[in-house]
């Protein structure tokens, strides 16, 4: 291949909106450009000499590139700048309207008050129970998957797994819910054993939370596990590893990027889930059940309390990068 | 190298946020007090004549207040109004009375079905406007127990066309529950006989609740009114519910979700409205619902018009339509309220409606205090001290919650 497509290449590559059949052919047949020396740079990217692209290019590149990054910078990264900032706000206490005036109070209360603390605490600790139950259920199940079974299992388990995703999440937690009911199903089957389920409260909402969210930690481990070569454990086994040190040694560090790639739906999404609380919690209280309902009474303290999550949430993601998880994405 | 930026900006983010936290113990403290006076109604002008209908009105109501028949087609008062005034309705459901008055702020809407707690917080901000009641001729109709309350007037003005009411019950299964309760001390000392089963109204408001119990068995606390409570008297409501919040199995907003919980057992005493109880019978659950010794707190829905309306004229038709009695008398019976005009309990198609309902029982209403905006002015007429607000219940809420 001409080497000097290598630019457009490496841009347009990462771009999978373009459709190739447009591009490529398109700079096939241009007239052959002097090839240029180096490695092709990309854009943005400091420290390397970037190679000037030509004009049409960049404006072709720039069109490409505007409304995904308008979306993102306007619409989405705008609407978490505004909440911030209505966090900085105050509310009038008795109409509820939002009086526009500075001041850090918000942040002081979710700071000092000792029921946020609580309450920050008590999700965070569902966030985390959630993801390391997911995580101790999706790696036997994804090893079986990736490499025991055969193909034909494996399909079975492949769409097992992905079914419960096609039924709504509403329908699933309120199916626990019937589930965990004085007489429902769990009670039914526990007290031939003289046992009794856990009931609404915070041990169900786990329970639910790590059902909904299983298929997105089983997956990518799964990914992780089928790609994982053979002859790796094979290797493992000539050097006299028994099957306990090859699966510390060998597969869980193979793993273990894709457990944290899991790990972050699971852990965000517990985090700022509120539905299957009010569904299956009892009285329990979860950060997101505060945030919305002060949403309609005080819009700058609930603004102030999600500013909560997205710490939590930026730390999260901050300390799974430095475990090298997000390099492959 | 890259790690240790995200780190940074991490570390930086935190850093704002405590700085944020505690910057402001001097100086930024203002917010809250800015209104420290109490309450007083805006100049918002009445309407003076009833001019021709502009084709439509856009409507905030609770769900079942308005059916146009697609929930059941015995169930439709709203095409006959449009074909009637010609007035199309455009009708938006509310779950909540908080979700009312921030519904309401966006302007966007002609006339809302608000209950007390939500209405006066209405009336402050501007958003409603005085009804001019002889603009709506059924209003002479209504029962003289819901005109001119504390919780739908101001200075002897309507601010609303009262529209139906109910008490918070208490409902307990009759076959776990024994004996069968006659206080609320049901769901508060005793609530440790049946702990992991109690349920209570998931809102502030139901604070007054707490308050109103302690009002007969704690009387040197002094409370003369549950929802005017100074900081003590909350504090005690407040510390009451917190005892009670061990034996919570679920507070309950969902009016389905408490006939279900009742039914499998989840729930077994607790508070109730009384279509609530007839929806549980007719499912055969063993419940029965009371109105307990202490009285109850309940509920009077008001309809009201905005102060920015855009369709007024076919707002105030509508009023006069959904207070009419028949129509009256179809909402109450397909909600399960008490209707508020008089007439309309010779149109419900069960004679015996007006009578479960107590409709025109006063001396039964006169034991429920009905929602009302709790306010710093003192409802009950105190001066020598402050009372606490909406906002200040609401924080007390999440507390109690933990």
């Amino acid at each position: 291949m001409d080497p000097s497509l290598d630019g457009d290449q490496g841009l347009t590559g990462r771009q999978p909106v373009t459709s190739p059949k447009e591009s490529t052919p398109k700079a096939a047949s241009r007239p052959a450009r002097p090839a240029r020396p180096g490695r092709p740079g990309r854009f943005g990217r400091p420290g390397r000499p970037g190679r000037p692209a030509r004009a049409g290019a960049r404006l072709r590149l720039a069109a490409l590139l505007t409304p995904p990054l308008l979306w993102l910078g306007l619409a989405y990264l705008g609407s978490l700048a505004v909440l911030l900032l209505s966090a900085f706000w105050t509310t009038d206490s008795f109409t509820s309207d939002v009086v526009h005036l500075w001041n850090t109070d918000n942040f002081r209360t979710v700071l000092t008050d000792p029921v946020y603390r609580t309450i920050t605490l008590r999700t965070l600790g569902v966030a985390v129970a959630v993801t390391l139950i997911d995580a101790l259920l999706a790696f036997p199940m994804a090893f079986f998957m990736a490499r025991v079974a055969s193909g034909r299992w494996r399909r079975a388990l492949l769409v097992a797994v992905l079914t419960p995703l096609w039924a709504g999440y509403l329908v699933k937690a309120y199916a626990w819910r019937v589930m965990l009911g004085e007489h429902g199903l769990v009670n039914a089957v526990l007290a031939p054993l003289g046992l009794s389920g856990p009931g609404y409260g915070l041990p169900a909402v786990v329970l639910v939370l790590a059902y909904l969210w299983l298929p997105y930690m089983i997956l990518p481990v799964f990914a992780a596990l089928e790609r994982l070569p053979t002859h790796h454990l094979e290797a493992s086994a000539d050097l006299g590893a028994g099957a306990w040190r090859t699966l510390r040694l060998v597969v869980l560090p193979a793993v273990r990027p894709a457990l944290f790639a899991g790990s972050v739906f699971t852990f965000s999404l517990s985090l700022g889930d509120y539905l299957t609380v009010q569904i299956v919690g009892g009285r329990t209280q979860l950060l997101g059940n505060v945030i919305a309902s002060q949403v309609t009474l005080d819009l700058p303290l609930a603004a102030a309390l999600s500013a909560v999550p997205v710490v939590l949430i930026v730390c999260y993601l901050a300390a799974v990068r430095r475990a090298g998880a997000l390099d492959s994405l | 190298m890259r790690n240790t930026n995200v780190w940074k900006a991490a570390a930086a983010a935190t850093v704002l946020l405590l700085a944020a936290g505690c910057g402001s113990g001097g100086g930024g403290g203002g917010g809250g007090d800015a209104q420290g006076s109490g309450f007083r109604a805006p100049d918002v002008p009445m309407k003076k004549t009833l001019g021709k209908g502009e084709g439509q009105v856009n409507i905030i109501a609770w769900a079942g207040y308005a059916e146009d028949g697609s929930n059941d087609p015995k169930a439709d008062w709203v095409h006959p109004f449009e074909k009637q005034t010609g007035c199309k309705v455009n009708t938006k459901i509310a779950g909540t009375s908080d979700e009312m008055v921030s519904l309401m702020k966006t302007g966007q809407y002609d006339t809302v079905s608000a209950s007390g707690d939500a209405t006066l917080r209405l009336i402050a901000s501007g958003d409603a406007a005085p009804v001019n009641t002889k603009l709506v001729p059924n209003y002479k109709d209504i029962f003289a127990g819901l005109k001119k309350q504390p919780f739908n007037s101001v200075d002897g003005r309507m601010y609303g066309i009262p529209h139906g009411r109910g008490a918070n019950l208490l409902m307990y299964r009759t076959d776990k529950v024994k004996p069968a309760p006659d206080s609320w001390r049901a769901v508060f000392e005793d609530a440790p006989k049946h702990t992991g089963k109690v349920t209570a109204y998931d809102s502030p408001i139901y604070i007054a609740d707490a308050a109103l119990y302690l009002m007969k068995t704690e009387p040197q606390l002094g409370i003369k009114n549950p929802y005017a409570l100074d900081q003590k008297q909350l504090d005690a409501a407040v510390a009451l519910l917190k005892k009670q919040h061990a034996h919570i199995g679920e507070y309950w907003s969902d009016y389905q979700k408490e006939v279900t919980a009742f039914k499998g057992g989840d729930s077994v005493v607790g508070t109730t409205w009384q279509v609530i109880a007839n929806l549980a019978e007719a499912e055969k659950a063993p419940v029965k619902a009371v109105l307990p010794k202490e009285g109850a707190t309940g509920w009077s829905d008001t309809w009201m018009v905005a102060a920015k309306a855009e369709h007024p004229n076919c707002a105030y038709k509508w009023l006069d339509w959904i207070v009419s009695p028949k129509v009256n008398a179809q909402v109450a019976e397909y909600f399960g309220e008490a209707p508020a005009n008089a007439k309309a309990c010779e149109e419900t198609s069960d004679a015996q409606h007006c009578a479960t309902y107590h409709a025109d029982d006063e001396s039964y209403y006169k034991r429920v205090h009905f929602w009302t905006t709790p306010v710093k002015q003192c409802l009950d007429g105190r001066t020598t001290v402050e009372c606490t607000d909406y906002a200040q219940w609401t924080r007390a809420w999440t507390e109690i919650k933990g």
